[in-house]
């Protein structure tokens, strides 16, 4: 029987090069919601969002991934993608050669979307000035010389365009100064408008989380789920730190 | 004369390295030979009926036969990819004119006619392309842009036509000047049997502002096997000159030996854009020179895609004070392919400069070597060169080799190399995935991104031409 959650994992664990990093993960995110992903670095936060994406360089040993009612576990990332799965990435990639603007067409087309050129540049140049991006940023080879935050800023436009059933943003807030935080923020907050999206957080900082009604928070501790609650949970977090999980989690 | 002696110093290290070979190999051969044998050699009778069939000026039959004679005496290089596969004691199938080869569109393989298919191009000039035609419509456009190159006085025809026009005697001083017989193995039998070619010639101060294109002098006898192209740019003139296109050329004789001789007049400007796309069975022998005068500037852009084996580096002779050369290439080498491109830089005045900028493919097994060679006359003070190669090799299966050779002979002259090998990134395939792009549209992306430097350089129409061609060389490349 298909599961009533947009996203859910069962029994989830993977390994990179035969290291194993995630480990028996159950995680179920109902459509609408906006769940958060906590816990210290390198407890495997990344790890998850990029297996969920289907990143070939990590290989699921065990249990499966469901998303919008069909089993996902052993999709290629395009199909993912077409799937309405969206990765926001804590590090963008550079394409040197590619134009940005060529990038977003070939999204838009690997979609099968139809649409005219002259309405594609008009929608992309409304996305870019939404973001506070100079539009001349879209005739610029993918990601080479951009900035930290312009590459974010890039990865917000995309999952506007995309508009994603669900969009995994995996520490889109880190290392972006006050300014690009507000327009990364600017971006969630319209995706949730524009499409009523579904968010799954990966994040360190809090204050990316303010303007939003946070539904469940998840804490991953060495490559597990260790706990889940409401959105109380992060001032404990921000009180407390992950100290309070990782010994819970060594007395198991 | 500074010129000059750059010239005989080139020729004449090849005729050391003659001098170097052990003749007493060479006829043992020769003796060993039987009848039959020296029958299928290449023999100055062969030559005659060739110069005799074209109507040539005596100075030309006597320069074929004795380009025969070194032919005959000099042995193959003994380095670069392997040309075993050609079958030199049977070279005369190779050049005789219509020996029992007869070639017909059912004769050209199938992948050929399916490449014209999906890269569109006409009818008409895939039977040209595939070696079959005779008229088409291109040679419309080849005489609509010849008349209006003819008006500003610029002469632009086959070279065999030329020989008995205003310019017999300029074609007949510059002629296999540049390359000269004795320079390998291959000049030498083209300097025998070369057939067919262009001659551009660009009077002083004039400037032309479209491109010449050979694509559409089609009429050109024969497909252009051992095809000679001469040009000459007088002082401040310009011209672009677009040699062959992306379509696979197919020939039944599986042997491309031409030659192009390129000659820049002071403060003259030539670009010379090619791309090289010969069937997969070809042994393609080009050799290429330009020779720039004072504050002339040669500029080659360079693109290689088919052939079996092949061996080319365009040569650029600075041999005026501030002359330039700029050479931008790429080579793509997939299956069964072994691609040995790349250039040679003779900075031989003062104040020259060249730069270099190539990307190397490899795919499928294939094998691709950038070799250069930059030589720094005692002349060359003030003179400066900088190389720089890439190299992408798709699989683990490839390969992607450099070799640079530089000769410095010189204070004061500033030379630099840089060199990268790499993959194409998991990391990256994975991103645009993760955006819905399948892989080996993903993949093409990536190198058709890695060749951009050198695709923004070609016409527009050639650029997308060559970027179709990286698609369907692309293709089928996912396991």
């Amino acid at each position: 029987m298909a599961s009533s959650f947009l996203l859910s994992c069962r029994g989830l664990s993977a390994a990179a090069d035969e290291t194993p990093i995630l480990h028996d993960v159950d995680l179920e995110v109902p459509a609408g919601e906006v769940h958060v992903l906590m816990g210290p670095n390198g407890a495997g936060k990344s790890t998850l969002g990029h297996v969920l994406m289907g990143d070939p360089a990590y290989s699921v040993t065990s249990g499966s991934v469901e998303f919008d009612g069909a089993d996902i576990t052993e999709l290629s990332p395009d199909k993912r993608s077409r799937a309405g799965l969206f990765l926001s990435f804590q590090a963008p990639v550079e394409i040197p050669g590619v134009p940005l603007r060529s990038f977003l067409r070939a999204m838009v087309e690997g979609r099968g979307q139809k649409m005219k050129n002259k309405e594609f540049r008009k929608k992309i140049k409304e996305l870019a000035q939404t973001l506070d991006m100079d539009p001349a940023y879209l005739d610029r080879e993918l990601g080479v010389g951009f900035s930290g935050g312009e590459k974010k800023k890039v990865e917000m436009l995309q999952l506007l365009l995309l508009e994603p059933k669900l969009a995994i943003l995996d520490e889109t807030d880190s290392g972006l100064d006050v300014d690009a935080l507000s327009v990364v923020s600017r971006g969630m907050e319209l995706y949730r408008e524009q499409c009523d999206g579904t968010l799954l957080i990966i994040t360190h900082n809090t204050r990316i989380l303010e303007h939003l009604n946070v539904d469940c928070v998840h804490v991953m501790v060495s490559g597990r789920l260790v706990a889940a609650g409401p959105s109380g949970l992060i001032d404990e977090i921000d009180a407390q730190g992950f100290e309070r999980f990782e010994l819970d989690n060594s007395a198991e | 004369m500074a010129e000059n002696t750059i010239i005989v110093t080139t020729s004449g290290k090849k005729r050391t390295q003659v001098a170097d070979v052990d003749r007493g190999m060479y006829d043992f051969r020769y003796e060993d030979a039987d009848a039959e044998k020296l029958e299928a050699g290449l023999t100055p009778e062969i030559v005659r009926e060739i110069s005799e069939r074209k109507g040539e000026p005596a100075w030309m039959l006597e320069h074929r036969l004795k380009s025969l004679e070194i032919y005959n005496s000099i042995e193959m290089s003994d380095w670069g990819p392997s040309i075993d596969g050609l079958d030199m004691d049977n070279i005369v199938t190779y050049v005789k004119p219509n020996t029992d080869q007869k070639s017909d569109w059912d004769s050209v393989p199938d992948n050929i006619k399916d490449t014209f298919d999906r890269l569109g191009i006409p009818e008409a000039e895939r039977s040209y392309l595939a070696g079959v035609g005779a008229q088409y419509d291109s040679e419309l456009v080849y005489h609509s842009m010849q008349e209006s190159a003819a008006k500003m006085g610029i002469v632009y025809s086959g070279i065999e036509e030329a020989l008995h026009g205003d310019y017999a005697d300029l074609i007949q001083s510059k002629f296999m000047t540049l390359i000269p017989p004795t320079d390998h193995k291959f000049a030498a039998l083209h300097g025998a049997v070369w057939s067919g070619g262009s001659f551009v010639y660009v009077p002083k101060g004039v400037r032309l502002d479209y491109p010449l294109q050979s694509y559409f002098r089609l009429n050109a006898k024969g497909a252009g096997q051992f095809e000679h192209t001469l040009i000459i740019v007088e002082d401040d003139a310009d011209l672009h000159f677009i040699e062959g296109c992306s379509a696979p050329k197919y020939n039944v004789a599986n042997l491309h030996a031409g030659a192009v001789e390129l000659f820049v007049g002071k403060r003259a400007h030539l670009r010379y854009s090619t791309i090289e796309n010969w069937s997969k069975n070809m042994y393609n022998l080009n050799t290429k020179r330009c020779r720039c005068d004072e504050e002339g500037q040669i500029e080659w852009i360079s693109g290689s895609f088919g052939s079996h084996v092949g061996y080319l580096y365009p040569m650029s002779i600075l041999a005026g004070r501030k002359a330039q050369a700029s050479f931008t290439g790429i080579t793509f080498a997939g299956s069964g392919q072994n691609l040995d491109t790349g250039c040679k830089v003779v900075l031989g005045a003062p104040e020259t400069s060249a730069s270099v900028e190539t990307k190397g493919i490899s795919k499928d097994g294939g094998i691709q070597t950038f070799r250069s060679s930059v030589v720094a006359t005692p002349a060359a003070k003030g003179s400066r060169c900088s190389v720089s190669c890439q190299s992408l090799m798709l699989d683990d299966r490839s390969r992607s080799d450099t070799i640079p050779a530089m000769d410095i002979r010189c204070k004061n002259v500033d030379i630099g190399h840089e060199a990268t090998i790499g993959r194409i990134g998991d990391d990256k395939v994975f991103y645009l995935m993760s955006r819905g792009i399948g892989e080996e549209e993903a993949r093409t992306m990536i190198v058709n991104g890695f060749a951009e430097p050198i695709s923004k350089e070609l016409p527009l129409e050639y650029a997308v031409e060559m970027n179709n061609l990286i698609k369907l060389e692309m293709e089928g490349a996912i396991g």
